[in-house]
């Protein structure tokens, strides 16, 4: 199983997220943006940073890289697509997903172990979790804020598309506290906080057990691999 | 040469944190006269060639696909300056 995970110029968070795809016993592929191939990718990972400075919007440059084209072209073929912070904002700009970012409400950037709710665990990158189930993984961001407006929150809140929610605290003063979102079809989820920052004992978020020792960000990736297993 | 401008705004019923910032800075200027600012983004585009309907309409596509984003910005004008 291959998961390419895209570098774009100011991406940060690409070798992490390769790690994240090799812990989860997937090949990580590395895919550049400037390039129109997937080089045989079964799913795509979008990872965090600061594209082209975040210049414009975050994620709007990137959105219009030449490797976009063949990932919006494989997204709307039902490839697992998953964007992680700067990739959710990405996806959102290339419209897979709806909404759009905004600077933080309270206009800083945040760094902090998130807490939230899986609400969707039906998704190709949420399988691997129970409805419901709370998950703890790395956020940090300054535009992380999701908004939409009132129509597009209800019809994503009645379909389902909402995957994430913040839980204790809304960190970005995103709207209904959302975290994370996916497509209709379950196979392009974007959401801000990192989990692949949380797939490897010893460099995730502290638990009640041991320091650093969470990794609940891995069954992100496990998720996708049964998700293209089934099919 | 002549330059389209191109301006976007947050939308109105949007919270414009940056805005807001400066609007707490102007209080504390002491400058009261002014209740509320907003910040939005001014394009200029220098054009090589004659402004003619064709590209116009070019800007009026990037305008609304790429300058701005329509979820949370509006485009509020596309104007034409020959004078520079």
């Amino acid at each position: 199983m291959k998961i390419g995970v895209v570098t774009f110029p100011g991406s940060l968070d690409d070798r992490d997220a390769q790690r994240a795809v090799r812990l989860a016993d997937a090949t990580p592929v590395a895919l550049w943006h400037g390039d129109h191939a997937l080089q045989g990718v079964d799913a795509i990972v979008l990872p965090g940073g600061f594209s082209y400075g975040d210049y414009l919007r975050a994620g709007a440059i990137a959105s219009h890289s030449p490797i976009m084209a063949e990932v919006i072209d494989a997204a709307s073929k039902g490839m697992p697509v998953l964007g992680i912070c700067n990739g959710f904002q990405m996806l959102a700009e290339a419209r897979l997903l709806p909404g759009a970012h905004t600077r933080n409400g309270h206009q800083q950037f945040i760094c902090r172990d998130q807490k939230m709710r899986v609400e969707n665990a039906s998704t190709d990158w949420t399988n691997g979790y129970a409805e419901g189930q709370e998950i703890v993984i790395p956020l940090k961001n300054a535009d992380g804020r999701f908004v939409a407006d009132a129509e597009t929150i209800t019809r994503i809140e009645g379909n389902g598309q909402v995957v994430f929610r913040y839980l204790d605290v809304n960190p970005n003063a995103s709207i209904n506290d959302i975290a994370g979102v996916a497509n209709e079809r379950g196979n392009v989820v974007g959401l801000m906080p990192h989990p692949e920052h949380a797939t490897e004992p010893g460099f995730g978020p502290d638990t009640a057990d041991a320091m650093r020792s969470g990794v609940d960000g891995l069954a992100f990736f496990t998720s996708a691999i049964a998700a293209l297993q089934k099919v | 040469m002549p330059t389209i401008v191109v301006e976007v705004m947050p939308k109105a019923e949007l919270l414009d944190p940056q805005g807001k910032a400066v609007a707490g800075a102007l209080a504390r200027l002491g400058k009261n006269e002014f209740s509320a600012v907003r910040i939005g983004k001014r394009f200029e585009l220098t054009v090589d060639g004659p402004v003619d309907d064709a590209l116009l309409a070019q800007v009026d596509e990037l305008a609304a696909d790429l300058f701005s984003n329509s979820v949370i910005e509006d485009v509020v004008s596309i104007t034409v300056d020959d004078a520079r």
